[in-house]
């Protein structure tokens, strides 16, 4: 699809040229597209820019703002699909309140969230800090930890894992030949369904370990050498030096993870087939929130957990973007 | 480069080497695995962990292709078909918008910045039930209009970022020389700022492509009739009856599935990072 991208810039550039060297006026007659391309030469910057925006403002209102309103609208209705929605007021709220599948989700997601991106951005620093050592073959390094990033949201891999943590799968034929007699099926039990998910969030460090080393790369080494001439030794140059510089880019991939992590959905729609089994243990809130809607077409409810998580999610950006007053340092405070 | 520890012997040296090398195939250890596994006999794949078989066969494969109701290729080409619509939606979509955004002064413009960036963390699960609703009043359900449309509107603003980051660095000075030379901002945009833009726009174009080939949710949602199925909403079925899986052919079309990311992964290795570093893109 480079292509056509390409085919126009080489038409680009020698019509600018020929204009240079001969003169704003070409004798033949202008093209149909050369008249579209000049019929608005000195539009203002506003006309032309609302002209340039304008596919983008249809898709704000259509797809997106408007969505969002209809969203919050539904979920103070009750919807099928098949009758127009039906006021309920805060029914879907108090509903949910006592929802013990919606309390479940919740868990899941939380313990998910909490657990592997902590562990995924611990990775994700630790390797980028032995790449940056300046050892040779760091490109080829990077690209094996960053390929699980590329691959880890597709329905390939969340099949292969449902295989690898099988009763029969891969791990256990491991585990069978280090003498483990009898190790369980991990996907099918309730107690460790849920960290096959976790290992698979956090095998996907590799794009945070990217952006962590671009990161170290705009550290100065002078300050590093600054500090050894002091005497600092290698714990107190990670502390003192390392870690406040990079405390921005910790900050910038945390948001991120934690916005991502809390809308995984397709890991554990593929390994608990659609059911977020076994028992609720793998029910995540995208999964529920897809069952609610798509599977009951219980679309007033659905609409009710939606905006519940996206004000999760809101309210945990904030607090981060509040917190990190207090340990995110930028170098020109 | 970071040379701090250019003192460092070599012996540690061979050692960090040794551990990043054992570490990294601990990691790809599952996909090469897998990729191994797409070849043998179904059997043998519960037996052993190991790599290397004596009854290599290509049998698998054929055996997936033809294991669903259509043959697998006729889900590649309903993938192509979304991916192709993605990409030129996006090129086309986000390069004009980021251009107002880079290069035009308009009322109210820090304001519809903001909510531009502000739509790239917005949940899709928060927009998805109107929009599932919306489109299938317009009857789009089972067609691929709700995958492809939204492109054309500029959605995916993550793109329109990368791009005004991108169109910012280009020196006005071209602009200004285009302008004296006639050209309007229709001129601007399509001769200057389109060549200009490559690497930007080759990035849209290979995340564009990951993307909606990995897409599962809104794949899932829009698309319930097989005629219409993706590559991910296909392998799913797969894995979907309660019955015994046949991992064999699954494997095998999961490395269908894996090999053309696999590919723009290899051929654009050098923009894929340098677009994550610098946005953050997965």
């Amino acid at each position: 699809m480079e292509a056509p991208v390409t085919a126009l810039g080489e038409d680009a550039t020698p019509s600018t040229i020929s204009r240079v060297t001969t003169g704003p006026a070409p004798p033949s007659p202008p093209s149909l597209r050369r008249r579209l391309l000049d019929r608005l030469p000195y539009l203002s910057d506003g006309k032309a820019a609302y002209l340039f925006l304008a596919p983008w403002f249809v898709g704000l209102g259509l797809i997106t703002v408007g969505p969002i309103a209809a969203s919050f609208y539904l979920s103070f209705t009750d919807y099928s699909l098949l009758a127009a929605p039906e006021w309920v007021g805060l029914d879907n709220f108090t509903r949910m309140a006592s929802d013990p599948r919606f309390y479940k989700a919740l868990e899941v997601t939380f313990l998910y969230v909490f657990v592997s991106v902590p562990l995924q951005l611990a990775f994700a620093l630790a390797l980028a800090l032995v790449l940056d050592k300046g050892l040779r073959g760091l490109a080829l390094y990077r690209s094996i930890y960053y390929l699980p990033s590329l691959l880890g949201s597709s329905v390939a891999v969340a099949v292969l894992w449902r295989q690898m943590f099988g009763t029969d799968g891969l791990v256990n034929t491991l585990l069978r030949a280090l003498g483990v007699d009898d190790p369980p099926g991990w996907v099918s039990t309730p107690a460790y369904a849920l960290g096959t998910l976790i290992v698979l969030n956090v095998w996907t460090f590799g794009s945070p370990m990217v952006i962590f080393l671009a990161g170290l790369r705009q550290i100065p080494q002078m300050y590093y050498e600054a500090a050894s001439i002091d005497g600092a030794g290698r714990a107190r140059r990670f502390f003192s030096i390392t870690l406040p510089l990079l405390s921005p880019i910790i900050f910038f991939n945390l948001v991120l993870q934690l916005i991502g992590s809390f809308q995984t959905f397709t890991q554990a729609f593929i390994v608990s087939g659609g059911t977020g089994g076994p028992a609720d243990s793998t029910l995540f809130y995208t999964l529920y929130l897809y069952q609610r809607g798509f599977g009951n077409f219980d679309m007033g409810y659905a609409s009710a957990l939606a905006w519940v998580l996206l004000m999760i999610v809101a309210l945990l950006t904030a607090a981060n973007f509040l917190a990190s007053k207090y340990w995110v340092f930028y170098g020109d405070d | 480069m970071a040379t701090t520890d250019a003192r460092r012997t070599g012996r540690p040296r061979l050692l960090a080497h040794f551990g990043l090398i054992l570490f990294g195939l601990v990691m790809i250890y599952p996909l090469i695995w897998t990729l191994s596994s797409s070849f043998k006999p179904t059997q043998e794949i519960f037996s052993s962990p190991g790599l290397w078989s004596d009854n290599f066969t290509a049998e698998n494969y054929a055996d997936g292709w033809t294991a669903l109701a259509h043959p697998f290729h006729r889900y590649i080409l309903n993938s192509l078909v979304v991916v192709v619509g993605s990409i030129i939606g996006n090129l086309l979509a986000c390069s004009l918008a980021a251009y107002a955004f880079a290069r035009l002064e308009f009322r109210y413009k820090r304001l519809w910045f903001a909510i531009m960036l502000g739509t790239i963390m917005l949940p899709i699960h928060v927009v998805i039930v109107p929009q599932y609703i919306l489109f299938s009043q317009l009857d789009w359900i089972n067609t691929y209009w709700p995958l492809i449309v939204p492109k054309l509107l500029a959605t995916d603003a993550f793109f329109v970022f990368l791009m005004v980051q991108f169109i910012r660095g280009i020196p006005r000075e071209l602009d200004e020389a285009a302008r004296i030379d006639g050209c309007g901002h229709t001129g601007i945009f399509w001769r200057i700022i389109m060549p200009m833009s490559l690497p930007a726009l080759a990035t849209t174009a290979i995340f564009t492509f990951i993307w909606t080939w990995n897409d599962f949710f809104s794949q899932l949602i829009f698309l319930t009739d097989p005629d219409m199925y993706t590559v991910p909403v296909a392998l799913r079925t797969f894995v979907d009856a309660t019955s015994q899986t046949p991992w064999g052919p699954v494997f095998a079309m999961s490395i269908v599935a894996l090999g053309p990311i696999f590919g723009f992964f290899l051929a654009g290795q050098r923009y894929l990072v340098r677009g994550i570093a610098t946005t953050g893109l997965k």
